[in-house]
């Protein structure tokens, strides 16, 4: 039997202990109208060899096209010890660390992370992560509603710059509360400052930017932070924690730093996947600990004065508060941020910092190579890890012929942007060459003269 | 045990893993320096090995399954088989790009259309959305659709969600989370819910209730049907908290209860690894009455051609949960779990859960052990309390967790359900043999014996754990939350 | 055994009142609901100037293992909070009734249904 240990025997030792005539007899507490026999729809089982066959073939299917799509997820080299220690079976299959004593290395895995993710975002507290970056978010809005004492709003500030899945998300999941996400508009796809003045009287919880934004573009962060402050407005950054080794941290954007942090920790060392399960990464200023969702670990000490780690500020989570609960989460991405852990401690800042150049420099020479095509050009500069390109057509029937060449040639913004034409969000990451970047510009140049 | 120092505690100015990381800095000229950062970041700057050595090393500071008995109730901790893991894992699933079109997805989407259909067949439900990342979302999927369903009627005056006092924490944060007012009600001395009390909180301003089925105390709710009918007369839905499906498996359908939309931990089920917390998956299932308000992305098939159903395809949906579509990784894992079992492994599933756990409970109530419920079954876990031990020595249902960890087994869940003092939540799963039960019915009589005699050895417990009891005062009042590396700044205002 | 004061007033909810002399009410929680609720790890105050309704929660008081609502039994307006809990929750163990008082109230209307020293040690002696 697939998993199961007991013998036939064992089963009639253990019938016994019970009292019972049968297994089905453990059952009798059941209604017997409401018991089936068996499932239809499902087939018999298979062994591990079949499965094992079916699966290669199924994954062998998907091929290996030649991917310039970012967009919120990002091809990135994981060196071959993140998964090989993430995957040990002592990590992989330990529950939530509530009993301290018999889950120190979790415990202290975490705390290693929230210190990395606090360095990262330049704020004094990170939480164990979230599920994605999108409800990260969301959560950040939630707890800047939360958190802000100047205002009494339910209104976030945010701009169109933003990941448009993580408005839709966010959007979803605050409408129960009557939360409602306002959007500033852009100019050249950055935020408007000019249209800033537009929402000065208003009362907002908080003002929520994304850096590098989703069309590639950099946000003026130092002077949105600081009018937001000035409005009494919380400041969220939302931010690719790679680019976060390069780039100035949501805590030191304008004079007081960003109050809260949140983004997708997909690029630290998690695969694609096909959208998951990746981690969404959460951070805040010290003085909104409290107002944290999610497990946080601290490090205190035991009976003996030894130093060691366990789950705290639990009162504010669901299994006490119960309904009054800052959120009803009740994991984390606990997998996840343990490959991202050991990911950042071998690349370290350094390295982040490098792969978000090279990163920057091979999307730069896809934009020069695709813009030196006839009827291509670059939409936004100065452009930042990713770029977006204008075209003179419709771009599904190229994106599907490129497909069918073996090449993902971007994404395509007519749904979430219809204001910007035929434009296209390219990415190349450190895993492009040169020569791939050649093959993506030749094929479309041939397609573009076909055409 | 030596203690492992924090990373940062290893970390030499200058040293890296060179290989994991372009050979240099590539020309970033064309940024504006105004953006950059002002100082690097500070993260440990260590070598290969050192990473290596460490964080294998932290792994075995931890209980897990692949180590320890963990009959922690409503968890479901049984075997996370390794075929799940290495298929999920192949290349071409790891390499996709979310964002890929469905023509470079056919492979992986033809594995989620089949987990739809697996699902709907042990559900008896008429769709299923997989994209909740966790139980907690699913929680929240399944009572967004019953306020949108509410709502398309017109029916605003339904808000509040009734949730019996032995829910698990998440019922009322979800409600909560969704808009609704949570309204609790009793169990009865035999876990059963008090329909009286049902009866009486039911009214036209109910939106619905969310259950459990077995409860969290272990026992399945005999009156099911009358229930059922009881909340749908009064114009409400009943949302199924899929936390013990375990126990039912292949023999009880969700829908057939009667409830009208539910989630599934695929995490305790469907043995996907609860890797240290998390990731888990929620899916969630609905009827005909709710199936139209399912979150989206879901897999359709049109003519042996898989591809997603979005906004434009679902115009009721409730709509996005995840940047993309979910924990797909997770969702490829139970797949590979339900294909090896088929339909004849899933019912063995309930029959095995169930047989452990009552010889478990049959054994302990022998060995002196009081049963907070000892006129019922157990479904697939149990409680026994400790109340009177606790009264006679003073050792508590904490103490007993501790001096389990010292005998080498994970503690049971404590202190959950609250209805029950002093409990223990004891779930075997299948997967564990007759002699790990023995074994673990042997150390429970131990510590009992040990207490009776010696209450102070069962306070001092744990002893062989790399730390002993942790001050969680301390913790909490004097957050230490990060490594500085230099003295710690005041704290904050 | 838990201490109740004589010339303090109390609610159902383990809540004490002091009436001062300048008709403003002092509000703390009981030597009771603290033994209840264990070592207190943090206290979220209201901010002075607030303005509270009768049965609304103004404070929340966190423990390891369990976080607990202060509701105010009258309507008013807060005049001053206890600041030295932020740093120093664990006043509320080591003094209820004195150095671990939460807020002070300037009360809009007189207060309803309190319960006397006498009153509320039958409360405790019937529920324990």
């Amino acid at each position: 039997m697939p998993f199961i240990p007991h013998t036939a025997a064992d089963v009639g030792a253990m019938l016994q202990a019970v009292g019972a005539g049968s297994i089905d007899a453990l059952f009798d507490e059941i209604p017997a109208a409401l018991q089936v026999e068996g499932l239809p729809g499902i087939g018999p089982g298979l062994p591990e060899a079949a499965i094992t066959r079916l699966m290669s073939e199924r994954a062998a299917a998907d091929g290996h096209p030649l991917c310039f799509i970012g967009a919120g997820a990002y091809d990135h080299h994981i060196p071959a010890a993140v998964w090989e220690i993430a995957g040990r079976g002592e990590f992989y299959s330990a529950y939530t660390p509530y009993q301290a004593e018999a889950s120190q290395g979790t415990l202290q895995l975490i705390y290693e992370y929230q210190s990395m993710m606090t360095e990262l975002t330049g704020l004094g507290v990170a939480n164990a992560s979230l599920y994605d970056g999108a409800t990260a978010f969301a959560e950040a809005c939630l707890m800047a509603v939360r958190a802000n004492r100047k205002s009494r709003s339910r209104r976030v500030l945010t701009t169109r710059a933003l990941a448009p899945a993580y408005r839709r998300v966010a959007r979803n999941l605050l409408e129960g509360q009557g939360i409602e996400l306002v959007e500033l508009p852009l100019a050249d796809g950055r935020t408007d400052i000019a249209a800033l003045a537009a929402s000065a009287g208003a009362d907002f919880a908080a003002l929520a930017i994304q850096q590098p934004g989703f069309l590639g573009t950099l946000e003026a962060v130092d002077e949105l932070t600081d009018w937001a402050h000035a409005h009494d407005m919380l400041v969220i950054g939302v931010c690719n924690p790679v680019w976060l080794a390069l780039l100035e941290p949501p805590g030191r954007w304008g004079a007081a730093g960003a109050d809260i942090a949140c983004g997708e920790g997909q690029p630290l060392g998690i695969p694609l996947s096909s959208g998951g399960p990746y981690f969404g990464y959460l951070g805040c200023r010290d003085a909104l600990a409290r107002q944290m969702p999610g497990r946080i670990v601290g490090r205190t000490v035991d009976l003996d004065g030894r130093s060691g780690f366990t789950l705290t500020l639990q009162a504010r989570e669901q299994h006490i508060r119960r309904s009054k609960a800052t959120s009803n989460i009740c994991t984390n991405q606990g997998l996840m941020v343990t490959a991202a852990t050991i990911h950042m401690s071998l690349l370290g800042a350094e390295g982040l910092r490098r792969v978000a150049a090279q990163c920057h420099a091979n999307t730069r020479s896809l934009v020069q190579a695709l813009c030196a095509l006839p009827g291509v050009s670059l939409a936004f500069a100065p452009y930042c890890h990713e770029a977006v390109l204008r075209f003179e057509r419709p771009l599904a029937p190229l994106l599907d012929a490129l497909s069918a060449a073996g090449i993902l040639g971007g994404h395509d913004l007519a749904a979430d942007y219809p204001e910007l034409g035929h434009a296209l969000l390219v990415c190349a990451t450190e895993m492009r060459t040169a020569a791939d970047i050649e093959t993506y510009a030749s094929t479309l140049g041939r397609l573009l003269a076909a055409a | 045990m030596i203690p492992e120092p924090v990373i940062f505690e290893s970390s030499h100015a200058g040293r890296r893993a060179f290989p994991q990381a372009p050979a240099s800095l590539a020309d970033i000229g064309d940024l504006p320096a105004s953006a950059l950062r002002s100082e690097p970041a500070r993260l440990p700057e260590v070598s290969e090995l050192q990473v290596v050595r460490h964080f294998t090393r932290l792994s075995q500071l931890n209980f897990s399954i692949d180590t320890h008995f963990y009959p922690l109730g409503s968890c479901t901790m049984k075997y996370n088989p390794r075929a799940a893991n290495r298929l999920a894992m192949l290349p071409g699933f790891l390499g996709r790009h979310p964002l890929a079109p469905d023509e470079h997805g056919q492979g992986f989407l033809a594995c989620l259309y089949e987990l739809q259909e697996m699902l709907k067949a042990v559900t008896g439900m008429s769709e299923v959305s997989l994209t909740p990342m966790a139980g907690a979302q699913g929680e929240f999927a399944g009572v967004a659709m019953i306020r949108a369903y509410h709502r398309a009627r017109g029916d605003h005056a339904r808000r509040v969600l009734i949730v019996p006092d032995a829910a698990h924490g998440t019922n009322p944060a979800t409600a909560t989370m969704c808009g609704y007012e949570v309204r609790e009600i009793p169990t009865d001395a035999e876990g059963d819910v008090d329909l009286a009390a049902l009866k009486a909180a039911l009214g036209p301003d109910t939106a619905g209730i969310m259950l459990t089925n077995p409860s969290t105390l272990g026992v399945f709710e005999r009156r099911i049907v009358e229930l059922s009918a009881m909340v749908h007369e009064a114009g409400g839905l009943l949302y199924y908290d899929g936390a013990n499906l375990n126990a039912v498996l292949g023999r009880v359908l969700p829908a057939a209860m009667g409830f009208d939309v539910m989630h599934i931990n695929l995490h305790k089920t469907f043995s996907t690894p609860h890797g240290g917390g998390g990731p888990g998956a929620g899916v969630v299932a609905a009827n005909e009455r709710l199936a139209r308000f399912l979150p989206v992305p879901i897999v359709g098939r049109r003519d042996d051609r898989y591809t997603w159903l979005g906004e434009a395809e679902r115009p009721d949906s409730i709509g996005r949960l995840s940047a993309f579509m979910g924990n797909a990784g997770i969702l490829l894992r139970a797949h590979v779990y339900m294909r090896m079992l088929g339909a004849e492994g899933m019912r063995r599933v309930s029959s095995f859960a169930t047989l452990n756990a009552n010889y478990l409970m049959a054994r302990l109530q022998a060995a002196g052990f009081e049963l907070a419920f000892p006129a019922r079954r157990a479904s697939h876990e149990f409680i026994i309390s400790l109340r009177r031990l606790a009264q006679d020595t003073g050792v508590t249902a904490m103490d007993f967790a501790k001096a389990l960890l010292d005998r080498g087994f994970h503690a049971p869940t404590t202190y959950f359900p609250l209805l029950v003092p002093e409990c223990l939540l004891i779930e075997p799963t299948e997967t564990e043999s007759l002699e790990e039960l023995d074994r673990f019915v042997a150390a429970m009589a131990a510590i009992r014996e040990l207490a009776l005699h010696d209450a102070a050895e069962i306070k001092a417990a744990p002893r062989s754990t790399p730390v002993r009891r942790l001050d969680e005062v301390k913790a909490a009042r004097d957050l230490d939350l990060r490594w500085y590396g230099r003295p710690r700044p005041p704290a904050a205002p | 055994m838990s201490a109740v004061p004589a010339g303090l007033k109390y609610t159902r909810d383990h809540e004490w009142l002091r009436e001062e002399a300048d008709g403003t009410l002092t509000l703390g929680i009981t030597d009771h609901a603290q033994r209840q609720l264990g070592e207190l790890v943090f206290v979220e105050l209201p901010e002075v100037g607030s303005v509270l309704a009768a049965g609304q929660g103004c404070v929340v008081v966190e423990s390891v293992k369990a976080a607990s609502d202060v509701f105010v039994p009258v309507a008013g307006s807060v005049v001053a909070v206890n600041e030295a809990l932020e740093q120093d929750p664990g006043r509320i163990n080591t003094s209820p009734y004195g150095d671990g008082w939460l807020l002070r109230l300037q009360p809009a209307s007189a207060a309803q249904d309190l319960l006397d020293a006498a009153a509320y040690q039958q409360l405790l002696d019937t529920t324990a």
